[in-house]
Formats: structure tokens, C-alpha cells, sequence
């Protein structure tokens, strides 16, 4: 067991995929020789060499349309899009193109691209460099949705979207990258698909990811302090998700409370919050709530990003309020 | 609007842009009767499988949208000649020739257009998706653009695996007015990817001249140099003269020469799409170029090169029997069922999002 922060094991899983897989190959804005802006490559080009960690152009699409091309055509792909919100300017790969290569081609072709992506807030970058974009591409089918919360599942989750022969977007959370966990020794290999109960409880159910995991654990251990006992699932992966756990849980506590760093509308919550209604209604024993972003582009100055972002407060109170 | 001004938003009003006279002197260029013969039967085949496609569309057998090369068959005929059976093509939603000229099977891509279960993608992709990865045809791309990126990735690939593999990537001139065109231009030239743009230029970018809407005369040719790249323009009507330069631009990209970006001058000779009689452009234009038609044009030079009339009605008439079997076939093929509806989302064959 080694201590790592989030930063490095980003470094690490890749690292770890690269020796396995000599044919695996890497592409992004600064992420070779300057190690990425977040320094989340270093010493990548040093171990595996030019050509296979590249540095590009700043041309969003042109670098996802090679890693498609190239993942077509027996070469998979780790592609970095700097920040999550420059999604926007090569959707039409992500969401038109990779998305659907294989159904339109009646199963002919495949994508085995892992895009791999800076999220979410904290950083006060303003409205442009710091949102929360999941539910951009949990939306569309023929993507897998991947968004670690500490550094042990950055490693195992980073292997299993390599290993995954789909497109798999990755987020990796900005405001995480300096926190340190412990990861085990030796090669780390994850499952998409699988939600962890991080922490058990038998009066409500609080759902969250990256970011929100550790704030929902802390607010869990207020509750305790008021009495209440929450447990916190950290669903890792969107795509595929992890209804069971979900419905599970929520069948135990009968209360269900999510918590996304997305802004309001089409959130991933609301997506659980109806599996749940539909499916574990009678189990319910009061409303489904969600715990959000306000529905605003994020702001820059810290105390307004912090107003904004679901914290450790508003868990607390919102949970206190909706329980009573 | 005035009259004047809306006689100048009646593009069929402006001065017809004439297609360039026939050169002879590609009479001579070095290809050998059998290749030509050969080359001649794939202009064959695109022109009837399509004029087929078409007439299948006005029984309502063909059904959502479908694109023609009616007039451009030359293009996709000779960089098919000119390629090796392992090279990856790239083509837009206009795509039918490109497919068919890369070996695969008149069959399947027409029922493909049918909407068949026999259809070369199952009926899921339909007419602005043919693909046929056996055959090196890489995907048909129906929002332009994002293809070019595609196929630098394929031409990446082939570097990285050393295979010599060529990548060509046909697109038509309103692409040229994209973003993904530049990015992908700029970012083959620094990569030195083996892969060969081509532009078909064929005066139209949908429904506007591409003149009224871009910087420089020629669309793709003068925006080579801001790549580094050598200004081609060729007569994309003259299937021989496409042979000659794709073979030059495709070899020198197998030998590590890099990019290139070519403009073939052509003409569509129908609209836009299946909802579009084409009546913007001027009559006197579509005359024109209808008397610059790659097919007959190439017949005429044949006979010149002593090739007997027989042996061309004996090739147009085995096409015709190839385009009314793939006829029967995508006839008599099955409308896809329920269980094709949730496959293929996935490389395990499903479509599950959850447990």
C-alpha cells in the first residue's frame, strides 16, 4: 500500500496500461513534455517516448478524430481534453461519431478511446473552465461514463476504461487532484459498472460522485452527530450504472438524496430519482430529493462558487430539513 | 425585395461556370487497356447502380434521404484504381460510389438503401453510413467535417503500425468551410500522416454556389499553402487524369511523403439530395457539364485507343445484369426484426446501460 494523490494516480493507471499493452498510445494539449497543465502526465513521455505520448495542436475534434480513426483501426487511444468544457467543441465526435460507430455500422467497426477529461468546480475558474459536464455525454448512448473519487479507483478505473473495448469518457475531478489515498501495491484492475456503499446507514440514502463523495461522507458524520444515520453510495461509474445497488439501498433506508455538482436540470439525479420512483416507490417513505448546483453558469469568485457547489453544509441542512 | 435584388438570389440567373475542355493528351497517360477497361466498368456500375438507387426512390422503395454522385462517378473510380485493396477510405453521407468502388457488394449496399436485414449494416446505418470495413471503407460521415479528423487516425494508425497503409478521405467543397477541415489539415501536415484529402469540388455546397460563400476561387486547392501542402487541382471528369495524380499522392504518402490535398473539379449532375431538383443552377451550366460526362467521355476515348464497341456493350450489359441481381437481392431481403433494434450499442453485442 503506497500513498498517492489523485494526480499521480493518473499518471500511475496509465503508466500501468501502457507496459501491458504496447500498442496503447496517448494524445493531448501539453501532455507530454510539459506533463499536462494539471500535471497529470509527468514522466510519461520519459518511459514510453514520443511516439507514443504526443503532444497536439490545440484542435479539440482533430484530436479526437485520430483517436478514433486510429482506435478503428487496431490502435486504442487515451485522448486528454484539457478541461471538460471544451467538450463542447468536439461533441459532434464524442456525441455523433464514437457514440455511434458500431450501431450504424450494423457492429462492423468499434471505438476503443478512453477520453479523458479535467471536471468539475472549486478552482474558481469561472463559468467556462469549471463546470460539472457528465450528464453531457451520460445522455447518449454508445458512451461509458466514468468519474473517480479517490486516488485507489483513479488506477482501477483508469485500467478497466483502457481495457474496455467502448468509448469511455473519464473525468478526472480538478479540485481531487491533490488528495491522497492509499493505492495497493501492484496491478489495479477496477470494473465500470459497479457503485460502492462507502459508508452504511439505515435512514436515508445519499447518492454521489467524485467530488460530492467526500463531502456527502463528511455530512453523513454530522448526521450521525444529530442522530441520523446516512449512508453514502459513490457510484463511480454512470454508464454503466449501478441500479441495484441504488434500489437496494434506498429499499433499506426508504429515503433517497442525491447530491451532483451539475447544475439543476437533466442532472444525473434526476435520472435515479426516477428508476427509483418507478421502481422502489412503496419502499419510499417521503420524497426523492436532489441536492444540486443551482441552475446558473458557475461563478468565479470564491465565495460564490462556494455558495454554488453543493458543500458539506447545504448536505447537512437539506437532509435535516427533508428528514424531519 | 426588389426584382434586382431577387435576381441576384437566383442563382440559376448567374453566368454558368463551365467545365474545363477535355484533354486528349490523357489519351496517352501510361494505364494499360485492362486497368482502363477496368476503370471503365466501375464508372459503369456506379452510374447504373445509382440511376437504379434512383428510380427505387421513385417507388418508394428507398426511403429517409439518400445523395448522388450521378455525373461524378470519375472521382471515386480512380482513387479506387489507385489504391491498395488494404487502404482506408473515408467518404461524407455521399457515399454510395466511394463504397462500391472499393470492392463491395452492389447487393448489400442496396438494400442497405432498402432499409433490409440483408443490408451491408443490417439496415441500422442507411445510405449516409455505408461502411465496409472488409474492403477498407472505413465509414460514410453525414455531418461534414469530423471524417477528416477520422481519417488522420486511421493514417496515424498505419504509421504507428508501419503497415504502408494509405488513408484517402473524399469530401465535397462546402467542407471546406468547417473548422475540422483546417484542424485536421494543420494536424496531418505536423504529423506527417500518410493520408490524401480529396475535395470534390462540384460547384454546389448544398443549395448556394460555393463561390458566393468562400475567400478564394478554388476551395481546397488555395487553402493547400496555409498547410504547406502543394496546390492540386485535376479534372475530376477525366477518370484517367484522377488515376494519374492519386497514384503519384497515395504512393508518395506510402513512401513517407506525407499529406496531400487534391481538388477534383466535377459536377453533380442532380440536387443536393432526393428533396432537391437542383434548379438554382443555370440550364446553360448543367448543359455544360453534361457534355463533359465522365462515362461517355471515357467510352469515346477507348474506341480512340482501339478498344472495340462490343467489348464495352458486352461490360455495360454485365453490369446491368449485376445491378438487377443486387436488385432481387435487396428485394427479396427481410425487414429487420426486434432483435436487431438493441444489439451492436456495444462490443458484447447489447445495448444494457444499467444492471
Amino acid at each position: 500500500m503506497a500513498e498517492l494523490t489523485y494526480r499521480s494516480a493518473v499518471a500511475l493507471g496509465i503508466a500501468q496500461e501502457m507496459r501491458r499493452d504496447p500498442n496503447l498510445v496517448m494524445l493531448g494539449e501539453d501532455i507530454a513534455a510539459a506533463g499536462g497543465v494539471f500535471k497529470t502526465t509527468v514522466g510519461l513521455l520519459d518511459e514510453f517516448g514520443p511516439t507514443r505520448i504526443r503532444d497536439t495542436p490545440i484542435s479539440e475534434q482533430a484530436i479526437l478524430g485520430a483517436a478514433m480513426g486510429a482506435a478503428m483501426t487496431g490502435v486504442p487511444v487515451i485522448a486528454e481534453i484539457m478541461f471538460s468544457d471544451f467538450i463542447a467543441v468536439c461533441f459532434d465526435l464524442i456525441a455523433n461519431e464514437m457514440a455511434k460507430a458500431r450501431y450504424m455500422t450494423g457492429g462492423q467497426t468499434g471505438v476503443p478511446v478512453v477520453v479523458r477529461t479535467a471536471n468539475g468546480g472549486g478552482s474558481r475558474f469561472g463559468a467556462q473552465h469549471s463546470q460539472s459536464v457528465e450528464n453531457w455525454v451520460m445522455m447518449i448512448p454508445g458512451l461509458k461514463v466514468v468519474a473517480p473519487s479517490n486516488p485507489a479507483d483513479v488506477v482501477g478505473l483508469m485500467a478497466a476504461a483502457i481495457r474496455d473495448p467502448d468509448p469511455v469518457v473519464f473525468f478526472e475531478h480538478k479540485s481531487l487532484l491533490a488528495m491522497k489515498g492509499d493505492v495497493p501495491e501492484g496491478e489495479l484492475v477496477d470494473q465500470l459498472g459497479v457503485a460502492r456503499v462507502v459508508r452504511e446507514g439505515t435512514d436515508c440514502t445519499i447518492v454521489a460522485l467524485a467530488l460530492m463523495v467526500s463531502r456527502a461522507e463528511e455530512a453523513a458524520d454530522r448526521l450521525a452527530e444529530e442522530g441520523i444515520s446516512a449512508e453514502v453510495i459513490d457510484l463511480r461509474t454512470l454508464v454503466p450504472l449501478d441500479t441495484r445497488t441504488i434500489l437496494e439501498s434506498v429499499s433499506k433506508t426508504s429515503r433517497l438524496f442525491t447530491v451532483e455538482e451539475n447544475p439543476r436540470l437533466c442532472g444525473w439525479g434526476a435520472e435515479i430519482a426516477s428508476i427509483v420512483v418507478d421502481e422502489v416507490f412503496w419502499d419510499l417513505d417521503g420524497p426523492v430529493v436532489r441536492i444540486t448546483t443551482p441552475h446558473i453558469p458557475l461563478p468565479a469568485a470564491e465565495a460564490l462558487e462556494d455558495m454554488a457547489i453543493p458543500s458539506v453544509e447545504s448536505i447537512v441542512r437539506t437532509v435535516t430539513e427533508r428528514l424531519g | 425585395m426588389t426584382d434586382t435584388d431577387r435576381a441576384q438570389y437566383d442563382y440559376a440567373l448567374r453566368e454558368p461556370r463551365l467545365p474545363a475542355p477535355e484533354n486528349r493528351d490523357n489519351d496517352r497517360i501510361d494505364i494499360s487497356i485492362e486497368q482502363r477497361l477496368e476503370i471503365y466498368e466501375t464508372q459503369q456500375l456506379l452510374r447504373q447502380f445509382e440511376k437504379r438507387a434512383y428510380d427505387l426512390f421513385l417507388q418508394n422503395l428507398v426511403k429517409g434521404t439518400s445523395h448522388l454522385s450521378l455525373g461524378m462517378e470519375a472521382v471515386a473510380t480512380g482513387f479506387g484504381q489507385a489504391m491498395r485493396h488494404d487502404d482506408y477510405s473515408f467518404a461524407t453521407y455521399r457515399g454510395h460510389a466511394h463504397t462500391l468502388a472499393r470492392g463491395a457488394e452492389p447487393g448489400p449496399v442496396l438494400a442497405e438503401l432498402l432499409g433490409r436485414e440483408n443490408g451491408i449494416l443490417k439496415g441500422k446505418g442507411g445510405s449516409m453510413h455505408l461502411t465496409s470495413v472488409e474492403h477498407g471503407m472505413m465509414g460514410s460521415y453525414a455531418i461534414i467535417g469530423a471524417h477528416l479528423t477520422i481519417a488522420n487516425g486511421a493514417a496515424w494508425s498505419a504509421q504507428i503500425r508501419g503497415s504502408g497503409q494509405v488513408t484517402v478521405c473524399f469530401f465535397g467543397d462546402g467542407t471546406t468551410n468547417i473548422g475540422a477541415f483546417h484542424e485536421a489539415l494543420n494536424f496531418a501536415a505536423v504529423w506527417d500522416l500518410p493520408v490524401v484529402f480529396v475535395c470534390e469540388n462540384n460547384l454546389y455546397m448544398e443549395y448556394t454556389p460555393i463561390d458566393l460563400i468562400t475567400a478564394v476561387p478554388n476551395p481546397a486547392a488555395d487553402r493547400a499553402s496555409a498547410y504547406g501542402l502543394e496546390s492540386i487541382i485535376v479534372d475530376g471528369n477525366d477518370a484517367d487524369a484522377v488515376f494519374e495524380v492519386a497514384s503519384r499522392l497515395i504512393e508518395r504518402a506510402r513512401s513517407g511523403g506525407g499529406p496531400a490535398l487534391v481538388e477534383a473539379q466535377t459536377y453533380r449532375e442532380q440536387g443536393h439530395s432526393r428533396a432537391d431538383p437542383g434548379k438554382y443552377r443555370p440550364p446553360a451550366e448543367i448543359e455544360a457539364w453534361k457534355a463533359r460526362d465522365p462515362i461517355p467521355m471515357y467510352h469515346e476515348r477507348l474506341l480512340r485507343l482501339g478498344v472495340p464497341e462490343g467489348d464495352l456493350s458486352t461490360i455495360q450489359q454485365d453490369v446491368a445484369r449485376r445491378v438487377d441481381e443486387a436488385t432481387e437481392f435487396a428485394k427479396a431481403g427481410a425487414e429487420p426484426g426486434l432483435e436487431h433494434l438493441m444489439t451492436d450499442v456495444w462490443a458484447d453485442g447489447g445495448s444494457a446501460w444499467r444492471n
